[in-house]
């Protein structure tokens, strides 16, 4: 293959995953890298490094206007990015000693979860007004716009909270995706944090934790700035263009027709890492 | 300062912070497919690449030269220095407004990526 169709195939992949990633809530990463080595045959590694510096781009992008309308809890996303910093520090390292058939096999589970939430929409639990004594004590209860008013909202369970943000932050290191839908469920329904600051704020952590094992991506060599371009731009790209369609768009059709399109990448994942393949 | 302000200078930094970054890319990424754009590619087994591109000194000088490869790496760094910057300022706001609680918090967290960022390199 020449440079020139490599770069456009893969810019157009990107855009794809990056505007689908952004309609359905689960970011661009989960697509990208089945698409680039089941499509292409990129390495794993150079794959998952692409994805992640795209993961920082689309999730900044993103906050940097949640932020403003004041959806996100800039106070939770500082507390719990101590625990997703540190486990994606630990994913990054295990990523470089752990086999890419292992990866790609654990790569097909997180697609199964990340099917099954596409299909039934991320949990939405009822949000609380009273925070419990550690919630607090951190002063994470907030308020967020809700029908022309601000409506205020306690926390609660913030160890539960904190040791799952870890687990995500490691997958996120592991894999090279933003792991958002870990993130969301850890908020939602284990902190009781309403679903649109959830989301919101979860988007905002992705960035910084993404940024934590991106350093060790970029010294180990899976970032090839040939691979990492078009996939970087292309995500980019899809991802606004998806932010903007979806305010007026029918999103439960084409929520079940990506469930099974990613259903069918994690069985293609899992198959090739068995057999030896990826 | 307030947490609302806080919030407009947060938003702000990550919007600039992405459009330098993306525009550095596509800079870069011109330039390399007008240099080797029917050159052969192939990524199917993974080695460790130009050792220039794998320090921040090494793609500094690679980007200063304006090699393509140098240059589109350094968009990508720059991409991801954004969010620790974001902590940075997040620091720094916590910090005058008197929030001693939130800013040991961000500084915790700026101290591990520094950590990452220089056990890295």
């Amino acid at each position: 293959m020449t440079a020139w169709d490599f770069t456009a195939m893969v810019w157009i992949l990107s855009f794809l995953a990056g505007f689908l990633g952004a309609l359905t809530g689960l970011g661009g990463g989960v697509v990208v890298v089945p698409a680039l080595t089941l499509a292409l045959g990129v390495n794993f590694r150079y794959a998952i490094g692409a994805s992640l510096v795209s993961v920082i781009a689309t999730s900044s992008g993103a906050a940097a206007a949640y932020v403003r309308e004041g959806f996100s809890n800039i106070r939770i996303g500082m507390f719990l990015e101590i625990a997703t910093t540190l486990g994606a520090i630990l994913g990054a390292f295990l990523a470089g000693r752990i086999g890419t058939h292992t990866l790609a096999i654990i790569f097909g589970l997180v697609l199964i979860q990340a099917a099954y939430h596409s299909f039934k929409g991320l949990p939405e639990g009822d949000p609380i007004v009273e925070s419990d004594s550690l919630a607090r004590r951190l002063r994470l209860g907030g308020t967020y716009p809700a029908g022309g008013k601000l409506q205020e909202y306690g926390v609660r369970h913030v160890p539960a909270g904190f040791g799952l943000m870890f687990g995500a932050g490691a997958l996120s290191g592991l894999l090279g995706i933003g792991s958002g839908a870990i993130k969301v469920i850890a908020m939602d329904r284990v902190m009781r944090i309403p679903f649109k600051v959830s989301t919101t704020t979860s988007n905002f952590m992705i960035g910084v934790t993404a940024a934590a094992s991106a350093g060790i991506y970029l010294s180990r060599g899976f970032v090839d700035p040939r691979v990492a371009m078009p996939v970087m731009l292309g995500v980019l790209a899809g991802a606004l263009l998806g932010a903007k369609v979806l305010v007026h768009a029918r999103v439960r059709t084409l929520r079940a027709v990506f469930a099974f399109v990613i259903l069918a990448l994690a069985v293609e994942m899992i198959f090739n890492g068995i057999t030896g393949r990826v | 300062m307030n947490d609302r302000r806080l919030e407009t200078i947060i938003s702000r930094l990550l919007r600039t912070g992405v459009l330098v970054a993306a525009a550095t890319v596509f800079a870069g990424g011109v330039l390399y497919l007008i240099q080797s754009h029917s050159g052969r590619v192939d990524y199917r087994s993974f080695g460790p690449g130009s050792p220039a591109l794998l320090s921040l000194s090494g793609i500094v000088r690679s980007a200063a030269q304006l090699q393509s490869q140098g240059l589109i790496q350094l968009g990508l760094v720059l991409l991801i220095a954004t969010p620790v910057a974001r902590v940075a300022v997040a620091l720094a706001g916590f910090a005058l407004e008197r929030d001693r609680l939130y800013t040991v918090i961000s500084l915790i967290v700026l101290l591990i990526l520094a950590f990452s960022l220089v056990h890295a390199g």
